[in-house]
């Protein structure tokens, strides 16, 4: 079952998408005709209003999810399964004829060999500019400028069309004309083309790792993969297309010569180092100009005039034969559509790293499934599932070793037959190293519970030495005034700026986290419970004294019930609070968690890990603070009615 | 008999920054026998509340010694019941546990506490209410409930500090009623401060109009009001010309002290 809903999750992305729509619209509507209903009655300010209005949630949620099924692709592969695929083919064309593209204009605004040109001319009179004049005797310098106005020769033969090789010029006639002859492929359409089998077994896209399937699944795909494996070989011709102009043979071989001979005089030379650094570096520059120059990739701008066109028309081509998909790409599939690179087909834009709903559903269940060996859970545990936990153990971690220590006696030694007899002092240490078995009984395990874990104790120790104190704090010159600057100084100070200095001492274990969370969870209880504590009235605690409470029962009768709603708020900040650290604390070291997951998806690119693992969260945070809101509606419903 | 005596009571405050003294209270001297009711009226200032906090204990005086039935009061106690302006309520608790909230600090036998809780809430005229929260009620039966808590202990004198001071009219004339006849009843001694000099002559069996600079009985009047409003209607009385004169001459006295600091200021 889940399987097949696995594999055929697009559709049921178009079934939900349908239903996203019409709750959508619905709820607008239903929202319409009760606003409307109660319109009349309503006064702008009042918070009455607020109240209800169930239908504009359904329609915010429903907004939501539309547009994350928008900009993920949700939507476009939902309805076009087969679009991606053909992006990937045009892609692959494109992918193909790049490096012609890119030495025109269409690519890149200007002819590459008009960079080049340009390039070469500015660092010619830059050259001529900054002569440096003592460096150089008379007769050498009347030379380098000589081999300069040569060089410049060079580029102005190479740009000159009636100079023109004729191979070249039949070269890149023949290479437009079989680039128009894919046009024509193009146009002429897709009928009878047809996908092979290997290419229709491929997983569907977005099942496997490799995102969209590379082989084309359709005959307008079958027809773009086909062009693009013929504009291959055009390519690879383009690139070895050179205009070697005959005039230049006997200047190129000239100037090498004579520059030749400059380098030898600037070795011989006994020069002083100054003028030594700056004849090399003068012939060097020169040198680096001309070796551009002698591999003829300097073509007239005329002579290539009709490969631009023919690639233009081979453009326009694509397009037409890209039919429907145009209009479907435009529409559904936002950001920079499908870009191939080397091995594969690569959603770009928001879908990149905005992974599906659908597919963010599907790798949650496949972290959910607690099943280990079938692929379930990450990294060797489960997301949140349960075992038996030997009680043992849990005795073995409240009952420390020292206790065995510390009892009178001596432990066993092994007697002369080689037999060790444990005593009593033996037992008790198997004891509370938890070696003893004692029955199971069941127990979460699983990165969503180690995190539970985590907070929840470091929480419940916050609660049980926080309150309290900051309780006593409340009601105490001596605690206020000796504990305030304690936790005022380490209160301050952001969770995440100790975790570092806390994570080394304690390493990765739970430990550390558990400790960190507690400072927290600690700071921000005492803080309320103090606060809760010392805004008692005056008058409760007259009265209470006068109904003949002592000290110890006032303490416990009157200020902390009365200090209670802040204790309960301060409860539901500390919680925020120390899941927002502890995630953090996991990102920086452990084996376990949700933020361990979200560590290792970072570290790999898995945006729907990620994705995952940032929704596991503010599920988790949400039901948190829904069952505080629920705890302080029933313990403190007194809250802003005193 | 629990008598309480005020013996050269004295109040002074001092500033801890100047250092400047103020004397709340001087020389107060006076004798409430048991069972009687006695109102305290003075204008702003006068140490009204500063002579209450003492004999309920939560003031040490400066000079001078308060004692009831003989004992010294050196700091709260269960046989001084307080009643204040606002209830004081324990709103975390429903009526009934803050009705034995004294009991259950003595650790009373449940049964027992449970029938005198009823007992009380019954006089109060809040049968039924045990277990509503104190939050949801209406400010008289805030101060019914108070009452009740401080009656359920028993305790020699009741001391109430404005108690209906926060209370509209009407209720506050039911809330009177109540008052006169708790004291006929349960033959406590009261001890009751109002700004309402109306209340005052009404209540007081005795009557105390305090002046201020420093704190001190200015008059003492012993009136017949109470007495006939446990058998007569309130309002009967608020129409007798005796009880006018007396209202007006009080009034006259405490606006020629209000005109005094005025003055003097």
């Amino acid at each position: 079952m889940l399987e097949w809903l696995s594999d055929n999750r697009a559709y049921v992305a178009a079934v939900v998408i349908i239903m996203l729509v019409a709750m959508f619209i619905g709820s607008i509507v239903i929202g319409r005709k009760q606003t409307a209903l109660t319109a009349k009655d309503e006064v702008f300010g009042d918070p009455e209003r607020t109240k209800g209005g169930w239908y504009w949630a359904v329609c915010g949620v429903s907004t939501l999810l539309l547009i994350w099924f928008y900009f993920s692709w949700g939507v476009g592969r939902a309805y076009f399964p087969q679009a991606a695929n053909e992006m990937c083919q045009v892609a692959k064309l494109e992918e193909v004829i790049s490096p012609i593209k890119a030495a025109l204009p269409l690519g890149s605004r200007y002819y590459k060999s008009t960079l080049l040109v340009g390039r070469n001319d500015v660092q010619l009179t830059t050259l001529r500019n900054d002569f440096p004049a003592n460096a150089f005797s008379a007769a050498e310098q009347a030379e380098l400028k000589d081999l300069i106005v040569q060089i410049r020769s060079l580029i102005a033969n190479s740009s000159n069309p009636t100079l023109l090789n004729q191979k070249t010029k039949d070269e890149l006639v023949n290479l437009s004309g079989q680039i128009r002859a894919l046009g024509d492929e193009l146009r002429a359409g897709s009928r009878g083309l047809t996908p092979t089998a290997e290419a229709l077994a491929q997983p569907k896209w977005g099942i496997s790792l490799t995102e969209i399937p590379l082989l084309p699944t359709t005959s307008k795909g079958v027809l773009f993969d086909n062009v693009s494996a013929k504009a291959q070989d055009l390519t690879s011709f383009f690139r070895k297309v050179r205009n070697h102009v005959p005039v230049n043979e006997r200047i190129i071989a000239d100037v090498r010569e004579r520059i030749k001979v400059l380098k030898a005089t600037n070795e011989a030379g006994s020069f002083d180092e100054k003028t030594d650094v700056a004849r090399k570096a003068y012939v060097k520059g020169v040198e680096r100009i001309f070796r551009r120059l002698d591999d003829g990739n300097i073509f007239p701008a005329a002579s290539l005039d009709g490969l631009n066109a023919a690639i233009a028309d081979l453009d326009a081509a694509k397009d037409e034969a890209r039919g429907s998909l145009r209009f479907v790409e435009a529409v559904f599939f936002p950001g920079q559509g499908v870009v191939k690179s080397r091995t594969q087909c690569t959603e770009q834009g928001s879908a990149r790293w905005l992974p599906k709903p659908t597919d963010v559903v599907a790798t949650f269940i496949q972290l959910a499934n607690p099943d280990l060996e079938n692929g379930g859970g990450y990294k060797g545990t489960t997301l949140l599932w349960w075992k038996w936990l030997p009680i043992a153990d849990v005795v073995g971690f409240f009952f420390p070793d020292w206790v065995a220590d510390v009892w009178p006696g001596e432990y066993a030694r092994h007697s002369a037959d080689g037999t060790i007899t444990p005593n009593f002092k033996d037992k008790l240490l198997s004891f509370a190293q938890g070696e003893v078995y004692l029955g199971s009984i069941p127990m979460f395990e699983g990165h969503i519970w180690d995190s539970l874990f985590r907070v929840l104790v470091a929480l419940g120790l916050g609660i049980l030495l926080g309150v309290p104190l900051g309780l006593f704090m409340g009601v105490s010159k001596f605690f206020k005034s000796f504990f305030d600057p304690l936790i005022e100084l380490y209160r301050p100070v952001p969770p995440l700026a100790w975790a570092p200095l806390i994570l080394t001492i304690f390493g990765i274990t739970d430990d550390g986290k558990i400790f960190l969370l507690f400072m927290v969870a600690f700071a921000i209880m005492v803080i309320s419970a103090r606060t809760g504590a010392s805004g008692t009235q005056l008058t409760k605690i007259r009265a209470s004294h006068s109904l003949g409470a002592t000290d110890r029962q006032i303490m416990w009768n009157v200020i902390m019930p009365n200090a209670m709603p802040e204790i309960l708020t301060g409860i539901r900040i500390a919680i925020g609070v120390c899941w927002g650290t502890l995630v953090a604390a996991e990102i920086l070291a452990g084996t376990t968690g949700i933020g361990f997951i979200e560590n290792i998806a970072r570290t790999v690119s898995n945006y729907e890990l990620i994705w995952v693992t940032i929704l596991i969260m503010g599920i988790l945070g949400l039901i948190f603070d829904l069952i505080m809101r629920w705890v302080i509606d029933r313990t403190i419903p007194w809250r802003g009615k005193g | 008999m629990a008598d309480l005596i005020c013996e050269n009571l004295s109040m002074t405050f001092t500033n801890p920054q100047s250092g400047a003294a103020v004397e709340a209270l001087k020389d107060i001297n006076f004798t409430l026998k048991q069972g009687e009711l006695l109102s305290i009226l003075g204008p702003s200032g006068c140490g009204k509340t500063t002579l209450l906090n003492m004999i309920a204990g939560f003031l040490n005086p400066t000079g001078g010694l308060a004692s009831l039935g003989g004992n010294v009061i050196e700091g709260p106690g269960v046989e001084r019941g307080m009643v204040f302006q606002q209830g004081a309520l324990f709103e975390w608790l429903p009526v009934s546990k803050n009705v034995d909230f004294g009991l259950r600090m003595k650790s009373t036998d449940a049964e027992e506490s449970a029938k005198l809780v009823e007992k009380w809430l019954d006089i109060v005229g809040l049968q039924g209410f045990g277990d509503t929260p104190t939050y949801q009620l209406s400010g008289g039966m805030q101060q019914r409930v108070a009452l009740a808590r401080c009656l359920v202990n028993d305790p020699d004198v009741i001391l109430m500090d404005e108690p209906l001071g926060a209370l509209d009219a009407l209720t506050r004339e039911k809330m009177q009623s109540l008052v006169l006849e708790l004291w006929k009843e349960t033959g406590k001694t009261i001890l009751l401060i109002t700004h309402s000099v109306e209340e005052a002559l009404l209540l007081g069996e005795r009557l105390f109009v305090m002046a201020p600079r420093p704190g001190r009985i200015h008059k003492e009047y012993n009136l017949p009001f109470a007495e006939r409003g446990l058998k007569e209607s309130l309002r009967d009385i608020k129409q007798d010309a005796h009880f006018s004169e007396v209202r007006e001459e009080i009034l006259t006295m405490i606006w020629d002290m209000e005109e005094e600091i005025m003055g003097g200021a």
